[in-house]
């Protein structure tokens, strides 16, 4: 390399380390605006097992069968059979064998997702329609139907979080990720 | 003259001129008299071609689609897959009007001056943010793959179906994608201590959302605003979605409305009964995002058929989740011996790759199969291997090997080997 390219050569990485530097120190714009908890609380619908979130309101699977006929028969069947959309009742002890069944009683770990899912996406016509006691009656009935609770259990933002699901232990979490 | 012409009316004068001309050179042509032999030329070459339009098609004779799967029919006509038809595409960008969809409650049409972004939880300042806004930030651009985590579930079946290898494994695609690091706004919004999860969401009317850990979204976890070099389509999420390069392509939430930092996983209906990886013994894998390192021979493929013997290009696409493909081998007779294919773009991490072997094809039966390896070393399972390690009923996570049977009359089905 001659002297005179590496002049230039050093000028370009000089100039080049500045405009890096420069672009660096350059903070992003910040053009998020302020929301108070009142404007969130219509979208903070998420409820985790630990039921914080859950809203005021009950339901009991009495009620709910009211519910379920109403909303959801169409599509899951009578008593959650199934058909065409997902069977939500039935299953529990089929994981481990040739031909399980995998519904809300048998498979899912916890209540709570049971009440988040059915207010955030149920029916699949009317999301976010139905009313938080009309969602705790409708939980609790795909509950009993299940036999995992009465027919006449209060289900509420105190009771749902504690019903203990079947296959509450069976699932086994990759995150960290485990190296083969 | 034409200088005082309307511009519409100079180019119809214009077009009048040129068919003239057309017609006078085809009818002297024809008639023989100037010329010994006619000057060569299809129909095409003898008339004027078509105008401009604003928003081009694909030619006529080139016609390509995705590949519906509708599990409820006209009930929900929108819940399920489109897969992308990788038969017929080629190099590793995925056009946008065939890029694979998945959608849980259809596409929300969506206004985006209406729509907006929230972050809050565990953070200092809980912020709202206009997509006008998102559009301000310094973007980046970014090549990645995005795959459903439920691709080639439709090779499990009992028989291997004889379909086209997109409407196997085609919920797998590749894009420019360009936005900014999810990070800025996290970092504006301000990070609590405690805050180790996010759970983002979108705002279909299945509201689908995910948890994601915090270490990936401060990581390399995008802010999509445009795809291919256009602002996002309604499939694929506008105005605005999340990108997670590598994971599993339901996290990478479409129409994203919502985050929330949390100190666990909220344990949402999409990452515990459905996106669990179920095992032989009853118990299930949950939170398994990286995709596995994979590939399929695209060309030739099911439902294909050599025209003849000769020469043959085999060709396919390749990726994984864990970063850059190192190797991509190919083998015509059922992995019995294999020979490394050319790549192309292996210097990207988690993008397509495509491969490409030379084959002489000699009129006898082949079995094609692809195997594809890492940098991290990962190896592509054979399919026994992979069936073996899950439930009879598992559909996630397939990154099995690919076998293609070709036939001595040329035709090629999709076979399990």
């Amino acid at each position: 390399m001659s002297t005179r390219s590496r002049v230039v050569l050093c000028a370009a990485l000089a100039v080049a380390g500045c405009a890096t530097a420069q672009r660096a120190a350059t903070p992003p714009p910040r053009l998020g605006e302020p929301v108070s908890a009142a404007q969130l609380a219509g979208y903070d619908i998420s409820i985790p097992p630990s039921g914080e979130g859950l809203p005021p309101g009950s339901g009991t699977a009495r009620e709910g069968l009211k519910v379920y006929e109403q909303h959801c028969l169409a599509c899951h069947g009578a008593k959650g059979v199934g058909k065409p959309a997902d069977a939500l009742a039935g299953g529990i002890g089929s994981l481990a064998t040739k031909t399980p069944l995998r519904t809300v009683g048998s498979y899912w770990p916890y209540s709570t997702t049971l009440f988040d899912y059915v207010r955030r996406a149920m029916p699949l016509n009317n999301p976010l329609s139905l009313s938080d006691d009309e969602v705790y009656a409708v939980s609790a009935y795909v509950l009993f139907l299940n036999g995992i609770v009465s027919e006449d259990a209060v289900m509420n933002a105190k009771s749902l979080p504690q019903v203990k699901m079947p296959n509450r232990e069976g699932f086994i979490s990759d995150w960290p990720p485990r190296r083969n | 003259m034409a200088r005082v012409l309307t511009k519409g009316k100079e180019m119809k004068e214009r077009r009048l001129f040129l068919r003239r001309s057309a017609a006078l050179v085809s009818g002297a042509a024809l008639a023989g008299h100037a010329h010994a032999d006619p000057l060569a030329g299809e129909p095409w070459e003898r008339v004027y071609g078509a105008g401009f339009t604003k928003y081009g098609q694909p030619a006529r004779h080139e016609q390509i689609g995705r590949h519906l799967g509708q599990p409820y029919g006209e009930l929900a006509p929108g819940s399920g897959a489109a897969l992308s038809p990788i038969e017929a595409l080629d190099g590793i960008i995925t056009p946008n009007p065939v890029h694979f969809i998945r959608s849980h409650s259809g596409t929300p049409e969506i206004d985006p001056k209406v729509h907006r972004l929230y972050i809050h939880g565990l953070v200092e300042r809980p912020l709202r943010f206009s997509i006008d806004a998102l559009l301000r930030y310094p973007r980046v651009t970014r090549v990645y793959f995005l795959e459903c985590s439920g691709n080639s579930s439709r090779a499990l079946t009992p028989k291997p179906a004889q379909v086209p290898a997109g409407a196997m494994h085609g919920n797998i695609s590749c894009a420019e994608w360009t936005g900014f690091p999810l990070r800025v706004l996290l970092e504006e919004a301000g990070v609590r201590p405690q805050a180790k999860w996010i759970l983002a969401e979108g705002a279909d009317g299945a509201h689908m959302s995910r948890s994601v850990p915090l270490e990936k979204a401060l990581d390399d976890a995008m802010i999509a605003l445009y795809q291919n070099g256009e602002r996002l389509r309604p499939e694929q999420g506008y105005p605005v979605r999340l990108l997670l390069p590598g994971w599993e392509g339901n996290m990478s939430v479409k129409w994203l409305r919502r985050i929330k930092l949390t100190d666990g996983p909220t344990h949402t209906k999409d990452e515990t009964s459905k996106y669990t990886d179920a095992l032989p013994d009853g118990r299930a894998l949950q939170f398994t995002y990286e995709m596995g390192v994979k590939s399929v021979i695209t060309r030739p493929s099911s439902t294909m058929k050599l025209a003849e013997r000769g020469f043959h290009e085999i060709s396919g696409i390749a990726w994984s989740g864990a970063g850059r493909v190192r190797r991509v081998e190919v083998s015509t007779d059922g992995g019995q011996t294999w020979a490394e294919a050319a790549l192309e773009g292996a210097e990207r991490t988690r993008a397509l790759v495509r491969f490409r072997s030379p084959w002489e094809w000699n009129g006898g039966t082949a079995l094609l199969q692809s195997r594809a390896t890492d940098e991290k070393g990962n190896v592509q399972p054979l399919r026994r291997d992979w069936v073996a390690r899950y439930a009879t009923d598992a559909r996630f996570h397939n990154n099995s090997i690919v076998s293609w049977g070709v036939e001595s009359d040329g035709s090629v089905k999709h076979v399990y080997a």
